[in-house]
């Protein structure tokens, strides 16, 4: 049989490939769940950000899904007031912080905000 | 050679900017963290194609439930304990000797999860999401499937309200299968309508084999 063009079709694929990307899937699920924004909010969001990815020369082939889900979660935080890029970039960099300031095999503990 | 053990490698750029927002959105209360890993275990391990596959294989086995699955889809399955969490509004559309039907998110990637699981990558991608309305008999036969010059395709654009899902034809010799076994025969592919049902033979070799 032949393939689709350049993508994978087996049955038995794994729903996420790593962590971050169920972590990013679960928290839009949970946040329309309480209410956050409507799913056609979402919908828009996601097709918005999917088009600007492949304006910016993404192939878009599937792969870099959920960085474009990533990239309208983002937007969408920012867009209903729950959070602010200034904010979102600090804690980023609290969090490389942390991993650089904790030994190898410890767990990673982020330090209370100031 | 001594290797550095007083610091952990961060991770990617990518990885981060989740983890960021993940604690702002939990530290301020908008998320709440066992509803988080609630909604990931579920649609990591138990919402799948095998709900859907139990739709199909009781449409084709249950001709009332066939009916008021095509009439209102979205209470059918719903009376099945199927219900999508973004509250849209399912169509099932019937493959029959003349149409076939297919599925396709042009603009993003909505999906009837609740019946299907997450999408496949394929089902995402730009090339499929443009070319399934612009020459969607080529995408089937990349499945491998080909159907005759006189069936015509019908192409379903789903939106955030509303999400389709195939019933495929029944295969030929299973009309008196049961609802357990026929299911076996329904994939995802034929579901999302780039491939048909399984024959019945696919069953009668695996049954030979064990």
């Amino acid at each position: 049989m032949k393939k689709f063009p350049g993508q994978p079709l087996e049955q038995d694929e794994p729903v996420f490939r790593e962590p971050w990307e169920a972590q990013a899937f679960g928290l839009v699920i949970a946040l329309h769940g309480q209410g956050a924004f409507s799913w056609d909010e979402w919908a828009t969001a996601l097709s918005e950000s999917i088009r600007a990815a492949q304006e910016a020369g993404d192939p878009d082939t599937g792969e870099t899904y959920y960085q474009h889900w990533l990239a309208a979660l983002e937007k969408l935080t920012v867009s209903k007031g729950l959070s602010a890029p200034e904010e979102m970039a600090a804690r980023k960099e609290s969090w490389k912080q942390a991993y650089l300031a904790t030994p190898h095999g410890q767990p990673i503990e982020l330090k209370p905000a100031k | 050679m001594p290797h550095d053990h007083d610091h952990t490698e961060p991770p990617s750029d990518l990885e981060l900017r989740v983890k960021a927002l993940e604690s702002l959105l939990l530290e301020k209360g908008l998320v709440n963290p066992d509803a988080l890993n609630a909604i990931i275990e579920t649609y990591e391990h138990k919402v799948g194609p095998k709900n859907g596959a139990h739709v199909v294989a009781k449409a084709w086995s249950d001709p009332d439930f066939k009916q008021a699955l095509l009439t209102d889809a979205t209470s059918a399955v719903a009376d099945l304990g199927y219900m999508g969490r973004q509250g849209e509004h399912l169509t099932v559309v019937e493959n029959i000797p003349s149409v076939h039907n297919l599925v396709v998110c042009t603009l993003c990637s909505c999906y009837p999860w609740t019946l299907l699981g997450l999408p496949p990558v394929w089902y995402k991608s730009a090339p499929y999401r443009a070319r399934a309305v612009s020459e969607p008999r080529s995408v089937l036969a990349e499945f491998g499937t080909e159907l005759p010059e006189s069936t015509g395709i019908q192409v379903w654009d789903s939106t955030s309200e509303m999400r389709y899902l195939v019933l495929p034809m029944q295969p030929a010799g299973t009309e008196d299968w049961g609802e357990a076994r026929l299911q076996a025969l329904v994939s995802r592919n034929s579901m999302v309508g780039v491939e048909l049902a399984k024959p019945a033979s696919t069953l009668a070799q695996r049954d030979a084999e064990s």
